[in-house]
């Protein structure tokens, strides 16, 4: 055992406890080592400016939860009325104009990219269901305005989903069932479609420019699943 | 008798008046606003712009 080991490690090793939490902290470790969680360093073909707009989204997706928190904290009244309800109410509002830019930027980047490449097509898969999702959620925030504005989208919106038949679950006209999936349902998935994602970046590593080769394949002869 | 807002608020007030109605660019089946165009344009500066503009280098980069 060296210094450096914990006691209890080869202890744990040798009991090969068949709980769950063990199994799970096991592969945890296995598929993403702290290093790999949060590295230190980062391939050279990372600088470029196209590779900042996944940041910029995550930096917007932050404005935006925590405008939306004090929002919720204050209530319409204020909102609509007050000099400091408008002013986050504004920020509310570009912080989504800016997500959504961002968002749409890394798109295009890892699109023409094929960012999919090396066992990443789950990390492009959980990118675009929470683009699906950020679209639902502004949607939904569009109906939530309690203007002119929000009666005019939902009466046009209605009729194209009830013919598809989620007007049950997704009534336009319903407000509270509005405002629910627009503070509860859908930032829930956001969420967790984000961290997803984010994890996933870390697991495989960020993808390198076609014909760019990643470092650890430099130094070794598998370059099988990489492109 | 008309006031105007006081002199910080008019600075920081959007440079155009956002208050009336938007105006729309129609070409066959396709409308889209001014403001929906500007916005894409903008998306598409930032996204070339991007690509093309060196980023500084730091280093210790692998």
């Amino acid at each position: 055992m060296s210094a450096t080991e914990h006691p209890t490690e080869h202890l744990a090793e040798h009991l090969d406890t068949h709980n769950w939490t063990g199994a799970l902290r096991r592969r945890a470790l296995r598929e993403l080592p702290p290093d790999r969680l949060l590295p230190d360093s980062q391939p050279a073909y990372m600088s470029s400016w196209i590779y900042l707009f996944g940041v910029l989204t995550v930096a917007a997706l932050a404005v935006v939860i925590g405008t939306g928190c004090v929002l919720a904290l204050k209530g319409p009244q204020w909102w609509h009325l007050s000099s400091l309800g408008h002013y986050v109410n504004s920020m509310h509002l570009w912080s989504v104009e800016l997500f959504l830019a961002f968002m749409v930027i890394h798109l295009w980047g890892k699109f023409f990219m094929a960012a999919w490449r090396g066992k990443r097509a789950m990390t492009w898969m959980t990118g675009v269901v929470a683009f699906l999702a950020s679209i639902g959620t502004a949607f939904t925030g569009y109906l939530a305005q309690q203007n002119l504005d929000s009666q005019w989208i939902s009466t046009q919106a209605k009729d194209g989903l009830n013919s598809v038949g989620i007007g049950a679950y997704f009534n336009v006209m319903d407000f509270g069932q509005m405002l629910m999936w627009h503070i509860v349902l859908l930032p829930a998935a956001i969420g967790v479609l984000t961290v997803w994602h984010l994890v996933l970046v870390r697991r495989r590593g960020i993808v390198p420019p076609i014909g760019a080769v990643p470092p650890e394949d430099e130094n070794t002869s598998e370059k099988e699943d990489r492109p | 008798m008309l006031t105007l807002p006081p002199l910080p608020a008019r600075l920081l007030a959007a440079p155009i008046d956002l208050n009336g109605p938007g105006h729309y660019l129609h070409w066959g089946v396709i409308q889209i606003s001014v403001a929906n165009l500007v916005v894409i344009g903008l998306m598409l500066i930032a996204f070339v712009a991007a690509i093309l503009l060196p980023f500084p280098r730091k280093r210790g980069r692998r």
